[in-house]
């Protein structure tokens, strides 16, 4: 605290010549707006730098202004006034316009606008005003209370590697504890100094560099490393950096492509949960489960809208009413389409799938027509945007994150549901069987219903989902169903256990091997996979046995 | 056959083959003219009837429900274009002895599986072995580890999946996502030429006909009693001795080889073949032209095919919007309200009136031969 104390007053006493010099409009600042008036683009240009190079917040505001074209000239008494424009009205027939002073923003009342003349910002005079403004911004960046905008900043800097810079970066450095921010300000340090002319900097810049696996640096590394006119310790400094990079640049991926056979693994659980349950309870292919995730995706949708027109201000919590209600609307078309017509058809698989799959014509068809065949736009709230920093080089999306931490939290929820509740009890005891449950009182049908409506429900869950990763369009479910398919078919319909499995290891086997044979191949290679695998396993990893096997 | 259905099928040949093209012949003005793009559109429907007689051997009497015959009908189509791709020569855009798909793709020389398909006697043979060596290999991987029920259905609509994935790519050097297309002639006659079209078109019917009569024949021996057979009880098939494997594995390779003679003959008469034709979608709705003509009746199938395609095209340029609902609820209404199909609910019907003259009452339904037929010799 003390020390960070210290810091504000030295930095107050470094800053403190410029703001005073500022303070009053020096003669060369009072020519600066006179020539701004003016149509000389090159004295233009020269008062742009004067204005800038204060370094005075007020005067980039001023500049700021200026480059949006607020700012005005009229003449007083032979001599040209320079003023900033503010709020606009009309009385009368007359437009009215607040004037302010250049500097400190002094309100000097208001006047019609036809007795001022714009200051016009041509696109040369926005060239000038642009480094001064951006300079700027990246200082007040370098302040912000968001670490994430800090850290952007600071790889701004470090792409810049302007050797200028290093005090901003230093003094930045010095009051920040953050430690993503910390590192990419280090980097972006490195980085600036390698550029540096004297080579004892570059060669402890390039060692610093390695330390901080600092990927954004191998161009420069490598361009030093095959630099002729530098010394041999100099190079081999870069070469050990570059080494040093590219071996942590491994560990990243591999950290990277675990994490990537994870997310689409869950993905595949969210969708295939569903289909599994009413697929091991009720023997029903349900071809519409893709539908229902697009209806899901289209009802958050909805809600998003519904929040951004009447609650903007708690936009961000629409994702969070988005999910029951996805889970609900997905869940009630589960219902109808069961009891309206499914129920008809128990015992006869074949048809119930081609049922189906017409039942998802009707809803992809429908919703084309009714929202439109364009994908639609869902944002994203803002607390699934970004990412959490694990390794430096490595940032895992918060969406990512989300979908894996829904998909468990829906197993586990699934469980509890089967093994814990009576309904759970008997959706089991209907699973094993159905004639002898309904002879003991169960509703079977009723318990088809709610099974039904669950697995639309999950359907709906992880359309929900999909929304904060993926296109939204009406052929939303086709893109994903056969893969979901998979999952199911290689789970086996006996427990939940085997579905997870399958998710696990279809999601890890597809993103194992995108890489080295491209995504299209990789589906390929699932198929394959699972039809070697169902040689040795024809109903999948767990099986119903004994007397609930298929006779 | 009995010698009725044999003359049936003369007189089907007949007025299609013979009847049709001649109408096509008469003068614009004649009111029996049949427009060259009917005629067409008919070769189409019929070469759409070959596939659905196979994909109904395999469904309605094996009870095997693939959703993958696209992928069969892509490969024969495939073959023909590769073939007549080939025919095009030097008289492509940009006149180069490659395809010109294969000079946008900057492919330098001419890939190695596609030589063959310069003689036509290759080609021929590759329309039926191509097809038959993938269902063979499918299928007895697929059949030996007793996948069946919705698992098949599943693991074929998975198959469907990635041929078209895999048929998409520019590298497999077969046109991408156009696909193979701008053919100008046949065994060098011009594909533009009217007479060129009506050749393929009676050949169409002719390899319609022959593909009728070897699923009658097939339904009707030994081997259809147990096609039948493992439909309705696959395990008390087993039981008794006979290997289901082989059966199903048998009537999959020629279902796949009559949807690549299908193909081979639609490529020449639409023009185009593209991996569009032989995705998920594709394949379920060749299902849905067997259900609703009626699985298990030869006739129904071909019907269904007929019918619902001519729905499509008049659906499709009239209203383009309702075509996918409706053909939706034809997946829904179909299996729900007329589960033997068109056919069977005339069949049905013609037994609701008595006084229809004796001839019609009891004229042979292939549909419920099944249960009612008494052996004939």
């Amino acid at each position: 605290m003390i020390r960070a104390l210290a810091l504000v007053l030295f930095v107050a006493w470094l800053t403190a010549p410029a703001v005073s010099h500022a303070a009053a409009p020096a003669a060369d600042v009072e020519r600066a707006l006179a020539d701004l008036a003016g149509a000389d683009a090159d004295r233009r240009d020269a008062a742009v730098a004067t204005l800038g190079g204060t370094g005075d917040p007020k005067w980039l505001a001023f500049l700021g202004a200026l480059r949006d074209g607020n700012v005005y000239a009229r003449k007083v008494g032979g001599k040209v006034e320079i003023l900033v424009g503010g709020a606009r009205s009309t009385k009368g027939d007359q437009d009215l316009i607040e004037i302010k002073a250049p500097y400190d923003g002094a309100a000097l009342g208001v006047v019609p606008v036809a007795g001022l003349s714009e200051v016009a910002a041509d696109r040369r005079l926005r060239i000038a005003i642009k480094p001064f403004l951006e300079a700027d911004e990246t200082r007040v960046q370098l302040k912000d209370p968001d670490p994430g905008v800090r850290r952007g900043a600071a790889i701004r800097l470090g792409n810049q590697a302007d050797p200028a810079k290093v005090a901003v970066i230093e003094e930045a450095l010095a009051g920040e504890h953050d430690r993503w921010v910390r590192h990419a300000l280090l980097e972006a340090l490195a980085l600036t100094q390698l550029a540096s002319t004297d080579a004892g900097v570059r060669t402890a810049a390039a060692h610093a560099l390695g330390g901080l696996h600092s990927l954004s640096a191998t161009a420069a590394l490598v361009r030093l490393a095959g630099e002729a006119s530098v010394s041999a310790g100099e190079r081999a400094a870069a070469a050990a950096a570059i080494k040093k990079i590219e071996r942590w640049t491994i560990l990243t991926t591999a950290v990277e492509t675990a994490f990537q056979g994870a997310s689409l693994a869950s993905i595949l659980l969210l969708m295939a949960l569903g289909l599994a349950i009413v697929f091991g309870i009720m023997g029903v292919i349900n071809m519409a489960h893709g539908e229902l995730m697009a209806l899901g995706a289209y009802a958050t949708f909805v809600v998003q809208n519904v929040f951004r027109e009447r609650w903007p201000q708690y936009f961000d919590a629409y994702f969070l009413v988005a999910l029951p209600v996805s889970f609900l609307v997905a869940a009630l078309v589960g219902v109808v389409l069961e009891r309206g017509v499914i129920r008809r058809l128990y015992g006869r698989p074949l048809e119930t799938l081609l049922l189906t799959w017409g039942a998802s014509l009707i809803i992809q068809q429908g919703l084309r027509l009714w929202f439109g065949a364009a994908n639609v736009d869902v944002a994203s709230p803002s607390w699934l945007s970004g990412g959490v920093a694990v390794m430096a080089g490595l940032t895992l999306p918060w969406n990512r994150v989300f979908i894996m931490a829904l998909a468990a939290v829906s197993v586990a929820a699934m469980y509890w549901l089967l093994f814990r509740t009576g309904a759970g009890l008997r959706i089991r005891a209907v699973t094993q069987n159905r004639p002898m449950s309904a002879c003991l009182g169960v509703r079977a049908g009723r318990v088809d219903a709610l099974t039904f409506a669950l697995g639309a429900g999950l359907a709906g869950l992880a359309g929900c989902a999909l929304t904060q990763i993926g296109n939204v369009g009406p052929s939303l479910g086709q893109n994903y169903i056969v893969d979901s398919f998979m999952v199911v078919v290689t789970g086996g319909v006996g427990k939940l256990a085997g579905t997870i499995l399958a998710a696990a290891g279809i999601g890890g086997l597809n993103k194992g091997i995108e890489p080295a044979l491209g995504a299209v191949f990789a589906k390929v290679a699932i198929l394959v996979a699972v039809m070697l695998f169902l040689q040795r396993r024809p109903a999948g990893l767990f099986a119903a046995r004994g007397r609930n096997a298929e006779a | 056959m009995p010698k009725r259905e044999w003359l049936a099928v003369l007189a089907a040949v007949i007025a299609l083959a013979v009847v049709l093209p001649a109408c096509n012949a008469l003068p614009a003005g004649s009111p029996l003219h049949v427009s060259n793009f009917t005629l067409n559109l008919f070769g189409k429907f019929l070469t759409y009837a070959i596939l659905a007689l196979g994909l109904d051997l395999l469904w309605g009497y094996a009870g095997v429900l693939s959703l993958g015959h696209g992928v069969f009908f892509g490969l024969g189509a495939y073959a023909m274009g590769m073939h007549l791709m080939l025919e095009i020569g030097t008289k492509s855009v940009y006149q180069t002895a490659l395809p010109d798909f294969m000079v946008w793709n900057r492919v330098t020389a001419l890939p190695l599986f596609w030589r063959p398909f310069y003689s036509a006697w290759f080609t021929l043979l590759a329309i039926v072995v191509v097809p038959a060596l993938a269902a063979l290999v499918f299928g007895f991987l697929a059949f030996r580890s007793r996948v069946r029920g919705v698992y098949f259905s599943i693991i074929t609509q998975a198959l469907a999946l990635s041929a078209w994935l895999v048929f998409n790519r520019n590298e497999m050097n077969l046109g991408g996502t156009n696909g193979l297309a701008d053919f100008k002639t046949i065994l060098g006659f011009s594909l533009s030429a009217p007479a060129t079209q009506r050749g393929l078109y009676v050949v169409t019917v002719l390899a319609l006909a022959a593909a009728y009569v070897l699923c009658r024949w097939i339904t009707r021996s030994r081997a259809g009693k147990v096609l039948v057979a493992i439909r309705d009880s696959e395990t008390r098939v087993l039981f008794s001795g006979y290997s289901p494997v082989q059966y199903k594995l048998f009537v999959f390779v020629v279902s796949a080889v009559l949807a690549g003679v299908a193909g081979a003959l639609y490529a020449p008469q639409v023009g185009i073949i593209t991996p569009a034709k032989i995705g998920v979608l594709p394949s379920i709705e060749m299902v849905v032209w067997v259900a609703a003509g009626g699985r298990g009746t030869l006739v129904g199938a071909m019907l269904g095919a007929f019918g619902v395609n001519w729905i499509q095209s008049w659906l499709t340029t009239s209203y383009p919007d309702l075509w996918l609902l409706f053909l939706g609820a034809l997946f829904m209404g179909v299996v729900l309200f007329i589960p033997d199909g068109v056919v069977g609910v005339a069949a049905r019907l013609a037994q609701r009136l008595p006084r229809w003259p004796a001839a019609l009452r009891h004229r042979e339904m292939p549909g419920s031969e099944a249960a009612t037929r008494t052996p004939t010799p």
